[in-house]
């Protein structure tokens, strides 16, 4: 083992039906550091955490352990403990019912008799040399959210580990809690233990991290101290884009001018959801495309459905044409001519059980009203007209939607909201998980809707793909908006700059 | 993909199957099970008798509370087990109409249908009180609906100050009974017109759509612009709608009420009447036809029970082991055991 780690990873695989999670991934985390492990979504963060902590078996490979003079084989969630490594997920694991001291200790009493005086008096303790505000024999539910994380840590530390895994451990904290538990980390790390961080927000990592790991793809890309990664060339890597390379795909502005005369059909201002983004302005013209980008997590969906009103919104105007709407609930949107596609097809889009007929007329359905049902005759016949215009592969029009693969369940919605001829379509990650040809439909059927008339917003994490359609785009870090890039900004370099951002606007 | 092509519903041969096999265990047993008699009843009026008439007549309470329970069951996936305690508070309100203070009045105090229609409006009131504890507390159907289980039938007892009133007008015995010169009992027809009425409002509102689509996927029905809690608050008002027509055929067929008695149990068995129709008991998609030929079935066997002098204390018992088989013979992995099975031995045999 190198000097000073504490944990090492050489040549790990693993593959699932169909997908090669990770291939030949090193990894080294030393001792007293805190390493970030950084990938966009699908680059195989989830899968090497699940290998270190035993969820998984890797398929090749070895994992050197502190303490270990031979390679260990780590089989189950368990012994990745008792070998001192422990892990915190995003969402509390723990049992709020239960106090702080019984969540510490829960699983680990060896034989049957419990010393409850000794354990609160050892639970006070490690909260006190951690700096944790909270008592042994306090109910977990009333602490804080940020507590609660902190007893979790608290719980691992305690475990006497060497590796501490944190995944995504402050996506629910606010600012403030987010600092305790950097004070926290700080202090673990003083002590010399190891923890790999997983996050998605690039200030934390500059904030608080020694390293960098950055996968892509299952595969690694490198690792690298802090200093030496500026924030553009980290989200450059993790998107595996160089900066100077790709700028040639250039949005087809030909029709900018026009754009520009346009009239706003749609503008929104301080707008806020309880999804929890900053507040934001937003405007689109008519037979404008553009689209919102930023990374995982930055709050790009959460914009589109503060507009159609998906998660409640607790401030800001909508206006139409200059005057101001009120947007409630999705059906006010739909009334005044949103549609909305959203990002989680299976949770929010299809109604599995339901047919591809009644999936297709179901918006249509409702703004049509309650007493107003469309015939059956009249169903088929709309529900076969989609079928044939986006040439969606099903048995028939009676088949259940769940049935059907990704993309023509994608298409079956995607047919739902344009039946209701919107003026206004916001197509949240359409292109998610399905085939290049689909997504190719899809991108030229946005443009010409779009010259047709209608105005589009298109978010996708694939950004040549936002190049290839949009003419605007709104940046997003950390649940803001930073910026909005148009005409000869719109490259990738462009865009990795404003995502990055640190170093010209903040 | 033709238009408009009428299919049979597969999941109308669930109950049919079993509709039949206990019409062939009565065949074998005792044929004159099938015999249906013409007679008079005490008024003098034609009748026909027999334990078919029997199960048409108890069959429709069932049928018409099953109405209700298939929409409560799709859209927010659990029961409501406070149907027979409602039955008891519908009965005990049209009493209370019927009877004005005195608990034995010699003519009515008020019309049947004015009573009938304070019954349906506090009925819905109750439903729309469960139906608020679901959809906008979002507590689990059935420990919401044990409130009212648990107090309706004391509710009901104060309705009336604990009395026992009795109608002594033959009119309002029309309802659970026999109108002159009809030899069908009147449950049947009213039954009739409740499913005439459920159909019209499934075909000519989007109800059934909306309720399925909230069961199966409640927050994609949202952002299609549906509101899934009043959804789920809509059917629980609806099924109150059904409480109160099964509470006026219960009153009226003795004239009077028993607080601890009446539509005891009743819930039970309109829930089976749901499951038994081959509805998911966790919500989704819904066959209506299906429920209510469903609550038939479940009346068949009681009545073939009582036959074969089953004690009453013990019914419950014979009915839970014949229920158990036909709902676990009706779920997906025994069906595709048997098809295997059955296309092992017989392979031309047709899946049951």
């Amino acid at each position: 083992m190198k000097d000073n780690a504490v944990l090492e990873l050489h040549n790990i695989n693993k593959s699932f039906p169909g997908v090669r999670a990770l291939q030949g991934v090193d990894f080294t985390l030393r001792k007293g550091e805190i390493h970030a492990l950084m990938g966009e979504n699908g680059a195989g963060k989830s899968t090497l955490i699940k290998v270190i902590t035993g969820v998984y078996e890797k398929e090749e490979g070895e994992i050197l352990l502190e303490g270990y003079d031979h390679a260990i084989n780590i089989h189950s969630p368990q012994h990745a403990q008792d070998v001192g490594i422990s892990t915190v997920y995003q969402e509390i694991t723990l049992c709020p019912n239960l106090t702080v001291a019984e969540n510490m200790y829960i699983g680990r009493t060896k034989g049957a008799i419990q010393n409850w005086k000794k354990m609160n008096e050892d639970a006070d303790k490690i909260l006190k040399s951690l700096d944790i505000p909270a008592k042994a024999n306090q109910q977990l539910a009333s602490c804080s959210l940020a507590v609660q994380q902190m007893v979790a840590i608290a719980r691992a530390v305690d475990m006497e580990c060497k590796v501490l895994i944190l995944d995504e451990p402050t996506s629910s904290l606010d600012d403030n809690e987010v600092q305790k538990l950097f004070g926290l980390m700080r202090d673990l790390k003083k002590k010399g233990v190891g923890i790999i961080f997983v996050t998605h927000f690039l200030d934390q990592v500059y904030e608080v991290c020694d390293r960098i790991t950055v996968l892509r793809d299952g595969k690694l890309v490198g690792e690298y101290e802090i200093a030496d990664l500026p924030r553009v060339e980290l989200v450059s890597k993790m998107l595996g884009k160089e900066l100077d390379d790709l700028s040639d795909i250039k949005g087809e502005s030909d029709n900018t001018d026009a754009l520009e005369k346009a009239e706003t059909i749609f503008e929104a201002e301080g707008l806020q959801s309880d999804a929890g983004i900053k507040p934001f302005d937003f405007y689109i013209k008519k037979g404008e495309v553009n689209g919102f980008t930023g990374l995982l997590g930055s709050g790009r969906s959460e914009c589109v459905r503060a507009i159609f009103g998906a998660d409640r919104v607790i401030n800001g105007t909508v206006k139409k044409n200059g005057k101001t709407i009120k947007i409630n609930k999705p059906i006010d949107a739909m009334r005044n001519g949103i549609a909305y596609l959203p990002e989680d097809r299976k949770a929010d889009g299809i109604i599995g059980d339901l047919s591809v007929r009644d999936n297709i007329i179901l918006a249509s359905q409702v703004l049509r009203g309650f007493l107003k049902p469309i015939s059956k005759a009249k169903a088929y016949k709309l529900a076969e007209e989609y079928i044939d215009m986006l040439d969606i592969k099903t048995a028939s029009a009676d088949t259940p939607i769940k049935s059907l693969s990704g993309g023509n369940q994608q298409k079956v919605i995607l047919a739902r909201w344009l039946l209701m001829h919107p003026e206004y379509l916001i197509l949240d990650e359409p292109t998610r998980g399905i085939d290049v040809g689909t997504k190719v439909d899809i991108q030229k059927l946005v443009l010409k809707l779009a010259s047709e008339g209608m105005s589009v917003t298109f978010i996708s994490s694939e950004t040549d793909e936002m190049l290839r359609t949009c003419s605007r785009l709104v940046v997003m870090r950390d649940r803001k908006v930073v910026g909005e890039l148009k005409g000869d900004e719109l490259t990738q370099s462009g865009i990795m700059k404003t995502i990055a951002g640190g170093d010209n606007n903040e | 993909m033709n238009k408009g092509k009428v299919s049979f519903n597969k999941q109308l041969l669930i109950p049919i199957a079993a509709l039949v096999a206990l019409a062939l265990f009565n065949l074998i047993k005792d044929p004159s099970f099938f015999k249906i008699a013409l007679g008079t009843n005490s008024a003098g009026d034609p009748v026909l008798s027999g334990y078919l008439i029997t199960i048409l007549d108890y069959g429709s309470e069932l049928a018409i509370l099953a109405i209700g329970m298939t929409l409560v069951t799709a859209a927010s996936g659990g029961q409501d087990i406070s149907v027979g305690a409602a039955i008891a508070i519908a009965g005990s309100v049209i009493l209370r109409v019927l009877c004005g203070t005195n608990s034995r009045p010699d003519t009515l105090q008020a019309p049947i249908i004015v009573a009938f229609l304070v019954a349906c409006v506090v009925a819905m009131l109750f439903g729309a009180f469960n139906g608020i504890l679901v959809a906008y507390f979002k507590i689990q159907p059935m420990v919401a609906t044990l409130i009212l289980f648990t107090a309706g039938r004391s509710i009901a007892a104060w309705i009336n100050n604990n009395e026992l009133p009795i109608i002594s007008e033959p009119k309002f015995g029309y309802f659970g009974g026999y109108i002159p010169g009809v030899p069908i009992p009147t449950p049947f027809f009213i039954a009739i017109i409740c499913v005439i009425i459920i159909m019209l409002v499934l075909k000519f509102t989007t109800l059934g759509l909306y309720t399925q689509a909230v069961g199966i996927n409640g927050s994609s029905s949202r952002l299609n612009g549906i509101n899934p809690q009043f959804i789920k608050f809509l059917t629980f008002v609806i099924l109150g709608l059904c409480v109160a027509v099964a509470g006026l055929i219960k009153v009226s067929r003795l004239s009077t009420i028993n607080y601890s008695v009446i539509a005891k149990d009743i819930e039970m068995d309109a829930i089976l009447a749901v499951a038994l129709g081959g509805n998911s008991l966790s919500g989704g998609k819904f066959n209506m036809t299906a429920s209510i030929l469903g609550a038939y079935v479940i009346q068949f066997l009681t009545t073939t029970l009582y036959k074969m002098n089953v004690q009453s204390d013990a019914l419950s018992a014979y009915k839970a082991v014949v229920v158990i088989i036909l709902v676990v013979l009706s779920t997906p992995v025994v069906r595709k055991k048997l098809s295997q099975l059955g296309a092992a031995i017989l392979p031309n045999k047709k899946e049951a």
